[in-house]
């Protein structure tokens, strides 16, 4: 469910890890096929007609498929129509995997309380750090022995404060730049404010802490007022400035930081990485393409992999 | 120099008569001893209830030859008011911004020393392109050994008042 890049890239990918797409739906239409769906006509139907199918969305919810792959934009509060997407699937016994984060940000012990009910298993490394196995990883530790998990998970502020860093380039000029390259969408709101940042931290916070976390429990502070002088400081200290998610302590912050500008933190462009510090084994760090459709799709399916 | 006195940064809190010499007078004996002076911080503004100024010294010394520093200060018959129960081994590097000219940037900076109970180092301003473009100030704090959380808290709040950002590095993260 869901037709943009991460929801397309799934489709187009699918075959090559051996999966059949029997059906594709965004907001207003669906195609549906038990037997497989033709997934170039339908993606070339979406560009040239802006639909997918003849059908509707709830057809697709109700038709032939073992794992639904929840892909719409991410929606705060009560993360609709995602989270009834994802319970739709739950209560028929069936798997999903989620790359949109606001029913496992927003609504994380709703859904676990459903999926306990369920036959079904529910699975969303793709909703955190892009291509980056962040939730598996984290999932992978005993919670006791994981401190903090800290990082940078936001790709367009990333590139914006590495591009005003290295140029000495104001705010403004480089969101423009930004845009103009497709790295910033055309309302960034949500990339530079934090919220993007804080959700995925909301999400960190809920696997490693055992759920009881939303938007509201985080401290949150963008990078629009940060301007070239601040960064022009931090410079000359031997540091920079990067949008950093921490969550430690049963806390999450998120917000402009100073980091050693050699330091592991400091990747520079639309580059991820998170940093997980381990009671036993010290410091983990990750890093790798945190955004965009096929990597974004290569998590899904990476999940998709673990539930057969 | 031995593992088991280390050089340290104390601050001398001192009080001087508004005379000609009186600050020299109180720095001789800090250099006398073996103190390397960090900063000197004259409340020229300020008066005691006696009418003396308040003067902020942070010296950097070990112990034993900071005690002598001190019994040195008092025989010369400065006004010593609090030596030695602050000492500042951490170092803490903040950026603030905002409207940093229109907000009272020596108001802010004595409540951050106050209220965060740390001493300023160092302070370095880059002013906006015009006056309605946010400034920056990078602050380099010296703080009590182990409480950097507790005085960015501090500066975080004095801040908020003063409705600036603080741009702080990340507790428990790579610091240099």
């Amino acid at each position: 469910m869901g037709a943009g890049a991460v929801g397309t890239s799934v489709a187009e990918l699918a075959s090559t890890y051996g999966h059949t797409v029997t059906g594709i739906g965004d907001s207003s239409s669906a195609a549906v096929d038990p037997g497989g769906i033709d997934v170039e006509a339908v993606l070339e139907r979406k560009r040239t007609d802006n639909t997918v199918g003849q059908l509707a969305p709830a057809d697709l919810l109700d038709g032939a498929y073992d794992a639904l792959i929840e892909a719409t934009p991410t929606t705060l509060g009560d993360a609709e129509p995602g989270y009834s997407h994802v319970t739709s699937a739950l209560e028929r016994d069936r798997h999903v995997v989620l790359a949109n984060k606001g029913p496992v940000a927003e609504r994380y012990d709703d859904v676990r309380r459903v999926e306990r009910e369920s036959e079904g298993t529910m699975l969303f490394d793709a909703t955190v750090g892009g291509a980056i196995p962040v939730v598996s990883t984290i999932d992978a530790f005993d919670s006791d022995s994981v401190s903090a998990v800290r990082g940078v998970l936001n790709g367009t502020a990333n590139f914006i404060l590495s591009r005003m860093a290295t140029d000495s380039l104001d705010y403004e000029h480089v969101l423009a730049e930004a845009q103009d390259l497709g790295v910033a969408e055309a309302d960034p709101t949500f990339d530079v404010d934090g919220t993007d940042a804080a959700l995925k931290c909301v999400i960190i916070a809920n696997v490693l802490y055992g759920g009881g976390y939303t938007i509201e429990d985080a401290t949150v502070e963008g990078i629009q007022n940060v301007p070239a002088s601040a960064l022009s400081l931090a410079a000359e200290d031997g540091r920079t400035i990067r949008l950093i998610g921490d969550v430690a302590d049963e806390r999450i912050l998120v917000g402009p930081r100073l980091v050693p500008e050699s330091g592991t933190l400091a990747v520079s462009g639309t580059q991820n990485i998170v940093q997980i510090e381990t009671q036993h084994a010290g410091r983990l760090n990750v890093s790798g393409r945190g955004a965009g459709g096929h990597e974004t799709a290569t998590a899904v399916l990476r999940d998709i992999g673990l539930l057969e | 120099m031995s593992d088991r006195d280390p050089v340290r940064a104390h601050t001398v809190r001192l009080e001087l008569d508004d005379e000609p010499g009186e600050l020299l007078n109180a720095l001789g004996p800090i250099a006398d001893n073996g103190g390397n002076l960090l900063s000197i911080f004259h409340e020229r503004g300020n008066r005691t209830p006696r009418g003396q100024i308040p003067v902020a010294v942070d010296v950097e010394a070990t112990a034993e030859r900071f005690e002598r520093i001190v019994t040195a200060l008092r025989e010369t018959g400065v006004n010593v008011v609090q030596a030695g129960t602050e000492q500042y081994g951490d170092e803490l590097t903040v950026v603030l911004v905002g409207q940093l000219l229109q907000s009272n940037l020596s108001e802010t900076l004595s409540r951050i020393e106050s209220e965060s109970d740390c001493s300023i180092k160092n302070v370095t301003l880059s002013v906006g392109e015009s006056a309605a473009d946010p400034s920056s100030a990078r602050l380099r704090l010296a703080v009590h050994t182990g409480a950097s959380d507790a005085a960015l808290e501090a500066v975080r709040g004095v801040a908020y008042d003063q409705e600036l950002q603080v741009i702080s590095p990340l507790a428990g993260g790579e610091t240099a």
